[in-house]
């Protein structure tokens, strides 16, 4: 319990070393999503000042901090001045999408990893390990790029996929089945280009850290006991290998999240990456920072979910823990 | 070691890929911004040995194409329209090596363009584009990696070697930069930046930044090294007989971290090329006139370009050899550095 609460405040340092940091390099920035206006010449300078008062931008850093985090408090995080809304309630269903794509794409691509990268640890040297590690090898010098246009092309000429979006037209029509199938139609291409872009990476760990222990003098006795096969994979080696996987784990929702940007803005996925692209070009600058620290969190909590469970399946951590 | 000659093959290809990038103006048959408006979207040029009465000639050469007269559209080959392809010929001008003024090509023709890699919307040669966005685009992953690898070596040694609150402080930064998700980050510093900018500023930018964003990594694995490197008998006896700290740390400690920037700078490397790639691709990093492997990509954005033209996607390939490549580096380096590793952990260093 003790450790989980100390994992929660370094995580929420964490966070707030984020926060100060973007707002550090925000203030960087020259010019803001005002300056656009200036070479407008129906709207006038002092309008221009005004404007830049009603939104706090010519206040100090800090004073510009301390208001934020008090909108943060509310839920607002901030005020889009492209959309004219509060920066909270927008990120919150982009965020929503973009965990809905993450996380789907995460559990698919460790379900296949695994099994895949056990049986090419096992089979190490002979032919299913090499035709797996030319296949992973080929993915991997792919660019994420090229992979999301082929599937969307892919989508295209067969018209199987819808080409983008969360939902069809008419969604609000269907019954509750026929909204599962339709979200799952749309997920399935931008899944899929996230799948195959992590999975070789992952596979390669996988097979890395059950070959480190397949060789370790236990599981040679435990074979020598007759255990079978199976089992000894399953349950001894993936046990032993555990430690390095989870923290991968927590890893790969953060590269799936970099990988994500790209998908959802080439497949017109309604994410925090389309948004984020529209922040950037239009120097929205709380939607940007808003943006930044939603994916630190989503990393962070990645990161903090696989801590904990470092912490259930690795014994040497929990005494490690207690005695501290 | 099971092969000694594999990391000095992988060199040897990278090298040999680099130079036709770096020569860009001799294996390029026309200059990237030289526009052919009559001939926008050509398909690539099919190039024959043999002609349409089945003589077989020594000398490649392609057919000019039969083009209706209301439009643009090509209803094939015209077989009366022979044109030869001719081997180191003079063309348009261009600087070799960035400065060396020149005219001489690979390959041209005396009159028809030739589209080996076919054209884009304004008709310019998409070969010619690849091989000069390369430029830009390689240029930006290995300045990028060498500004990420100095900061983190840096960075890395101060915390590593004089500890403290250096120490603390440096790697609680470091912790922070790691815990941000890059692209993310990379996308947010981009934001903070001029966004209307001209070509060189922008690949300077764009450079700056990519290198900025990822030094934790490295900064960590050589904090580790020092740290174990600064303990070995021989750096504390160098240290009794009063060597600086100047001196220990050229002489002693960095070359210890030597291997494990050479494998970073091989494993950035093709990312930083990918993240150039990615911003240009989305209209954040270099822009038009000047290509790059991912602004040559951003026209598939448009509908039309993305189903019709199938050429338009060769430049996302172009990397393919360079991944491939910088893969095999890296692992010829860290299967290199492991006989080192094995050494000292059997003198019971923890490098």
């Amino acid at each position: 319990m003790r450790y989980t609460f100390r994992r929660m405040i370094q995580a929420a340092i964490l966070l707030f070393g984020a926060s100060v940091l973007t707002f550090l390099f925000s203030a960087l920035a020259p010019g803001n999503y005002f300056d656009e206006m200036r070479l407008n010449p129906q709207i006038s300078p002092e309008t221009i000042i005004s404007l830049r008062g009603q939104y706090h931008l010519d206040r100090p850093l800090p004073v510009r901090y301390v208001q934020w985090v008090n909108s943060l408090i509310h839920g607002e995080m901030g005020f889009s001045f492209a959309y004219n809304s509060p920066v909270g309630p927008l990120l919150w269903v982009r965020a929503r999408n973009t965990l809905i794509l993450t996380l789907t794409a995460t559990l698919i691509a460790w379900a296949i990893a695994l099994p895949l990268g056990i049986w090419s640890a096992a089979t190490a040297g002979r032919w299913p390990d090499r035709v797996l590690s030319w296949a992973t090898a080929s993915f991997l010098v792919l660019p994420d790029l090229l992979l999301a246009l082929c599937l969307l092309i892919l989508a295209v000429r067969s018209g199987w996929f819808p080409t983008g979006g969360l939902v069809s037209t008419g969604f609000e029509t269907l019954l509750p089945f026929g909204k599962f199938r339709d979200i799952v139609m749309h997920l399935t291409l931008p899944v899929t280009a996230l799948v195959l872009s992590s999975l070789p990476i992952l596979i390669r760990h996988v097979r890395a850290a059950i070959g480190e222990v397949l060789g370790a003098p236990f599981l040679r006795a435990a074979e020598g006991h007759g255990i079978p096969r199976r089992r000894l994979l399953y349950r001894y080696a993936l046990r032993a290998a555990a430690n390095p996987l989870i923290s991968l784990f927590g890893f790969s929702i953060g590269a799936l999240l970099s990988g994500s940007f790209l998908v959802e803005v080439v497949m017109s996925w309604p994410g925090l990456g389309p948004l984020m692209l529209e922040a950037i070009l239009a120097r929205d600058l709380y939607v940007v920072i808003g943006g930044v620290l939603l994916s630190t969190l989503f990393l962070v909590g990645g990161n903090f979910i696989a801590d904990m469970m470092l912490y259930w399946a690795d014994p040497r951590i929990r005494t490690e823990a207690a005695t501290q | 070691m099971k092969n000694p000659h594999r990391l000095g093959r992988w060199l040897v290809a990278l090298g040999l890929l680099h130079a036709i990038i770096a020569c860009a103006g001799f294996f390029a048959p026309y200059d990237p911004r030289e526009q052919d408006r009559e001939n926008p979207y050509v398909p690539p040029t099919r190039v024959h040995l043999v002609d349409a009465h089945g003589r077989f000639h020594f000398r490649p050469f392609f057919y000019g194409s039969l083009i209706r007269e209301d439009s643009f559209e090509r209803l094939g080959e015209d077989s009366a329209k022979a044109v030869q392809i001719q081997f180191f010929t003079h063309g348009a001008r261009y600087h070799l090596l960035g400065f060396l003024p020149c005219r001489l090509h690979l390959f041209g023709t005396g009159s028809g363009r030739i589209y080996v890699l076919g054209s884009d919307a304004y008709g310019r040669d998409q070969l010619s584009r690849i091989l000069y966005g390369g430029q830009i685009s390689l240029l930006a992953g290995l300045l990028g990696a060498g500004l990420t690898l100095l900061l983190g070596a840096t960075i890395g040694t101060t915390a590593g070697y004089f500890g403290g609150w250096r120490d603390a402080l440096l790697m609680r930064l470091a912790e922070l930069f790691v815990a941000l998700p890059w692209l993310y980050l990379l996308f947010a510093l981009r934001a903070f930046l001029p966004l209307a900018v001209s070509p060189l500023e922008a690949f300077l930018l764009v450079t700056v930044v990519i290198g900025t964003v990822g030094w934790a990594r490295p900064a960590r694995l050589v904090r580790g090294v020092v740290l174990s490197a600064k303990e070995r008998d021989f750096v504390r006896a160098a240290r009794g007989f009063g060597a600086s700290n100047g001196y220990l740390l050229r002489r002693h400690v960095l070359p210890a971290a030597s291997s494990v920037l050479l494998t970073q700078a091989a494993i950035l490397i093709p990312q930083f090329v990918l993240a150039e790639m990615t911003l240009s691709f989305l209209g954040l990093g270099v822009p038009e006139p000047v290509p790059s492997w991912g602004n040559l990509l951003a026209n598939l954005q448009e509908y039309s370009v993305l189903i019709s033209y199938w050429w338009m996607y060769l430049p996302a390939l172009a990397i393919v050899p360079f991944f491939l490549g910088y893969l095999g580096l890296a692992g010829a380096l860290q299967e290199h550095a492991n006989p080192y590793k094995m050494e000292a952990a059997s003198l019971g260093g923890t490098g």
